[in-house]
């Protein structure tokens, strides 16, 4: 027996066989797709007699062990019915779409997608880890959604993915908050565990919430009333979707929840009231709602919300018998609901309509379908001698025993044969209107009898219904009872599967639906005039009313956050930078710490006080932007002499390099921007901004002098000890960039980039708004590139590449480095930009900066991975000294050539930046006056 | 000596920066300006230059070397936009 992993990932992988075959003819596909999932079901079918034993299988890897998660599957009989269920029907809908699919379909595509969903419904019913269940469970919500908009041209697919998607989606939240619940309780996600801790949970004060948001989950997977209308609009799906989906698994994916969690969260009163209720509403307007439906489709997407409410109505009893009961009806379910999507499809197929009203006495055009569509139907009405009725009949048997309402105990059966009643005219509709009842009105095509092979799948199907029905004890009793137990997790209590138990009361019960069926069919003229007197309320509107109404309250109230202002952010900002650190700063009482200041000398107090001017006359001049950035300029140049004079050179350079590019970089911005700014602000918002800024302002000098008075102990003295010995280069802040945190730099740079080539996708193609004239309304000269600035900048550039090749070298021991070096040449080649044009540049440059950043980022992640050659973690570094003759001794570190991925990356990045903005205006400037 | 020409050349850089820094504020015209910045820029390599004598440590002078080259690329991209408005064409 191979492992269980194999199951899923074998679907899996057929994924990619289906997209692969998009050469080959259409029957070819088909195989290639059922390939996969064929050995798949062999694997479970290995199991299967181990299984049919009592045995179960569990087989676990750690995935994430240090949050306790690990990728677990979990064989036992329940699982192993499910897995039959959607293996098997499953191949047969993959035989039956090849035939159904027209020349225009995408039938890989289509196999794809169907294949995908197989694997997340295995995933499903196989998880042995709660929150890998989830995860599965999401991926049928995204497959399904695929699936239903397969057919993406029409509106009604499109609409009908997109509510399924919500509604499910949003149930699949509910889901994973109660599994969260459920781990808080009984400390793990293991099924086994949550199995055996039923008491503890049911026990526990968070039982309410755990049932409810699992019970969401559920019902919106499995279609429950109130959440019903998405399946009856899901029907827009090709028919092998329809087939699949509501017959076997999408929408018993949520019976299957509530049946294996069935010993965890039921047996409690709150149970018995939310699930039998709920599956009692559902049973009963489904099963009414779908005697009114025209459409072929929308009969059986009504009755399957009506029997997928008997089975919730049983799990919901609390009785063992009935848990045995809704297994069983599973299985029947699946099969004649499956084979009468697949019925229905073919009649659309063959007939061009599925409108019950146009088709009529289709016997005499297609008697083979027929027979085998009036068996399903029959099977769908628990008529005796086939498998529906055996499970109904159970049905039946468990509301008479039902105890729990009390005297009022005897509504459950009488809703129930209502429910039957129903179900028994609309599956007689579906018999009578297609097969019989005059002739065939307006059809667009001549029916016939579809291709041979389009019928076998539907065939064996049947022939289950059949089997079950005659002989259930030779064909499902194993698998059934190993399926209770493992669902019950404990023996199953005493039940007959034979055909006939005497004269009793469920057998009244069935006899009272089928004549009471016949009547209402007979009466449905007057049914129909009685329903018509209700205005048609269309799920669609509604659905579409309430997500717009969502979506416009989202956007309000994202409207009065994000207006736009940046002003408005800044004072958000900084008002709540100043709640969070003013209320801890009252609690400082001994401002000033221990650490002596340092003597004032006359040079600080001249660098103070130029910085305070050039700061006032940055705020002052705010509108007059050329005289503003100057006075930057100035806070910058003096912020790095005081890097310099605090014996922080690297920061200095850094400082400086930096505050060119910006420079640069506000100027090419500024052309485009209008040169005096409008005066916005009201004088009370000046008033406001002026308090802020002047807390603010307070607070951080008062943070400043507490923390750099106060002598402390910090991270830092370890860097500085380890800096030569562990990285091989003495300037510490190097060391640190490239080495202690070269996963940060590589993470920075690659941010770097990225924002490098999203700035250039967002300029390439801009076309802005260019003056003609400077602010005082002068015509810009008419030299391009002064002779003067052309010459000085080509003898300037290798004296500047020099200069940077300096700084990169000596960085890893002197002050220096890659990202210096970096802006340094990018600097001087922007220079060349300036003075003498991009076309010059573009002539003679040949580098491409996109390829430059990529190159510097391979560089970079390569000299990382390069430590894993010699089993070292991902960016350990490597140093040595060597000698060579004329040079002397050298060291050579794995961290220079990160360092140069940091150069090339920086290069790259600033000159896609800069150079593309300063193209923007190369080929479209207007002409000028001569 | 050294020790009193520095102290003295010291307070002559101050004064320097002082009175760029008033013709900065004082303008009225760019040019101007961009012209108090240049000089700012030469000052504070003269500044660092002097003051890495007389801390007998030449960490800071590539400072220098940097402002030298960088104040003159700054500089010169000021007067371009001054001149066309646009500074890479």
């Amino acid at each position: 027996m191979l492992n269980l992993f194999w199951i899923p990932l074998l679907t899996l992988i057929g994924v990619f066989v289906s997209l692969s075959a998009n050469r080959v003819s259409r029957t070819a596909c088909a195989y290639a797709t059922a390939a996969l999932p064929a050995a798949a079901l062999a694997i479970v079918i290995s199991y299967a007699p181990s299984v049919l034993d009592g045995e179960h299988f569990v087989e676990q890897f750690e995935w994430i062990p240090a949050v306790g998660l690990e990728l677990a599957f979990r064989l036992d009989g329940f699982a192993l019915l499910f897995a039959l269920l959607i293996l098997g029907i499953g191949l047969l809908v993959i035989l039956y779409a090849r035939y159904y699919l027209s020349e225009q379909d995408n039938m890989p595509r289509f196999y794809a997608m169907l294949i995908l969903f197989m694997t997340a419904m295995l995933g499903i019913v196989l998880s042995e880890n709660l929150i890998q269940l989830w995860l599965f469970w999401e991926l049928t919500s995204i497959s399904s959604f695929l699936l239903i908009s397969f057919w993406n041209h029409k509106s009604e697919a499109r609409k009908g993915a997109r509510m399924a998607l919500t509604i499910t989606g949003m149930g699949g939240l509910a889901l994973f908050a109660g599994i969260l619940l459920i781990g808080q309780v009984v400390g793990s996600f293991n099924l086994t565990d949550v199995l055996a801790q039923g008491d503890l949970i049911r026990g526990s004060e968070l039982y309410p919430y755990i049932l409810v948001l699992v019970l969401l989950g559920a019902f919106t997977k499995s279609a429950q009333f109130p959440f019903h209308f998405w399946l009856p609009h899901a029907m827009a799906a090709p028919t092998p979707v329809s087939a699949y989906l509501h017959s076997a698994t999408m929408v018993k994916a949520g019976i299957f929840l509530m049946a294996r969690l069935y010993p965890a969260l039921a047996g409690t009163d709150m149970w018995f009231l939310i699930v039998t209720l709920t599956g009692l509403a559902t049973l009963l307007v489904g099963a009414y709602m779908a005697l009114f439906k025209h459409d072929l489709k929308g009969l059986l997407a009504y009755s399957t919300i009506s029997h997928l409410g008997l089975i919730t109505l049983l799990l919901g009893l609390n009785s063992k018998l009935a848990a045995v009961a809704a297994t069983f009806h599973i299985i029947n379910h699946a099969t004649f609901k499956a084979s009468l999507f697949m019925a229905a499809g073919i009649i659309d197929h063959e007939t061009g309509s599925r409108d019950m009203r146009k088709l009529n006495g289709l016997w005499r055009y297609m008697p083979h379908t027929a027979m085998l569509a009036m068996v399903a139907a029959l099977a769908m009405a628990g008529v005796p001698l086939l498998n529906g009725f055996l499970s109904k009949e159970m049905f039946f048997a468990e509301t008479l025993q039902q105890g729990s309402l009390g005297a009022l105990s005897w509504i459950l059966p009488v809703l129930a044969t209502v429910a039957g009643i129903f179900s028994v005219a609309y599956s007689l509709r579906f018999i009578h209107d297609v097969f019989f009842n005059g002739e065939p009105i307006n059809l667009p095509k001549t029916p016939h009898e579809p291709p041979r092979y389009m019928k076998i799948p539907v065939e064996i199907l049947v022939a289950l219904c059949f089997v079950v029905g005659i002989a259930p004890g030779l064909v499902v009793a194993e698998i059934l009872h190993s399926a209770a137990t493992s669902l019950l997790q404990g023996e199953t209590p005493y039940y007959s599967l034979a055909i006939w138990h005497g004269f009793n009361f469920p057998l009244l019960m069935s006899f009272i639906a089928l004549l009471g069926g016949i009547v209402v069919y007979a009466t449905r003229k007057q049914l129909f005039e009685f329903q018509a007197q209700f205005p048609e309320r269309d799920a669609k509107a509604i659905f579409d009313q309430n997500i717009k109404r969502i979506v416009d309250a989202a956007t309000r109230i994202y409207g009065t956050l994000e207006n736009g202002s940046l002003q408005r952010y800044t004072m958000l900002f900084i008002l709540s930078v100043a709640l969070f650190t003013t209320v801890p700063m009252t609690k400082l009482i001994n401002l000033e710490g221990a650490r002596p200041l340092l003597p004032v000398d006359g040079i600080s107090i001249v660098a103070t006080i130029i910085l305070v001017v050039s700061t006032l006359v940055t705020l002052i001049w705010h509108r007059k932007r050329m005289i503003a950035l100057i006075a930057v300029s100035v806070v910058g140049l003096i912020v790095s002499l005081i890097f310099a004079r605090f014996s922080a050179p690297d920061l200095a350079l850094t400082q400086l390099s930096v505050e060119v590019v910006t420079v640069i970089l506000l100027m090419l911005a500024l052309f485009f921007l209008p040169q005096v700014t409008a005066k916005a602000a009201s004088p009370s918002s000046v008033v406001r901004d002026l308090g802020l800024a002047t807390l603010i302002g307070g607070v951080m000098a008062t943070i400043s002098y507490a923390m750099m008075t106060h002598p402390q102990t910090s991270i830092a003295d370890f860097f500085i000890a380890n800096s030569k010995t562990g990285g091989g280069g003495t300037n510490v802040v190097n060391v640190i960039l490239v080495d202690f945190r070269g996963f940060d730099t590589f993470g920075e740079i690659t941010v770097l980039g990225i924002a490098g080539l999203g700035i250039y996708k967002l300029i390439a193609r801009m076309k802005l708004f260019m003056p003609s004239a400077d602010l005082n309304g002068i015509p810009w000269s008419n030299d391009h590139h002064p002779m003067m600035l052309a010459t000085v900048s080509r003898a300037l550039l290798p004296l500047a590449l020099l200069v940077s090749a300096y700084i990169f070298l000596r960085g890893h021991n002197l002050p220096g480095g890659g990202f210096i070096a970096g802006l340094v040449t990018a600097v001087a080649l922007i220079l060349q930009y300036i003075a003498n044009g991009v076309d010059f540049m573009r002539e003679r440059s040949k580098l491409n900066y996109q390829w430059l950043i990529s190159v510097g980022l391979i560089i970079a992640g390569a000299t990382g991975m390069g430590s894993w050659l010699f089993g070292y973690p991902f960016l350990s570094s490597w140093f040595d000294y060597f000698y060579l003759p004329g040079i002397g001794k050298f060291e050579l570190a794995s961290a220079m050539l990160f360092d140069l991925g940091v150069y090339l990356t920086v290069i790259g990045s600033t000159l896609l930046i800069l150079g593309n903005l300063g193209a923007l205006t190369t080929h479209a400037r207007p002409e000028e006056s001569k | 000596m050294l020790e009193i020409s520095l102290k003295i050349v010291l307070v002559m850089i101050s004064i320097a920066l002082i009175m760029n820094t008033y013709s900065l504020v004082r303008g009225p015209s760019l040019p101007e300006r961009i012209l108090s910045l240049d000089t700012l820029y030469i000052n504070s390599i003269g500044l660092i230059l002097i003051y890495g004598i007389v801390q007998a440590s030449s960490i800071n002078f590539e400072a220098a070397l940097l402002i030298a080259m960088l104040g003159f690329v700054s500089t010169a991209a000021l007067c371009k936009y001054l001149l066309r408005g646009d500074i890479i064409e």
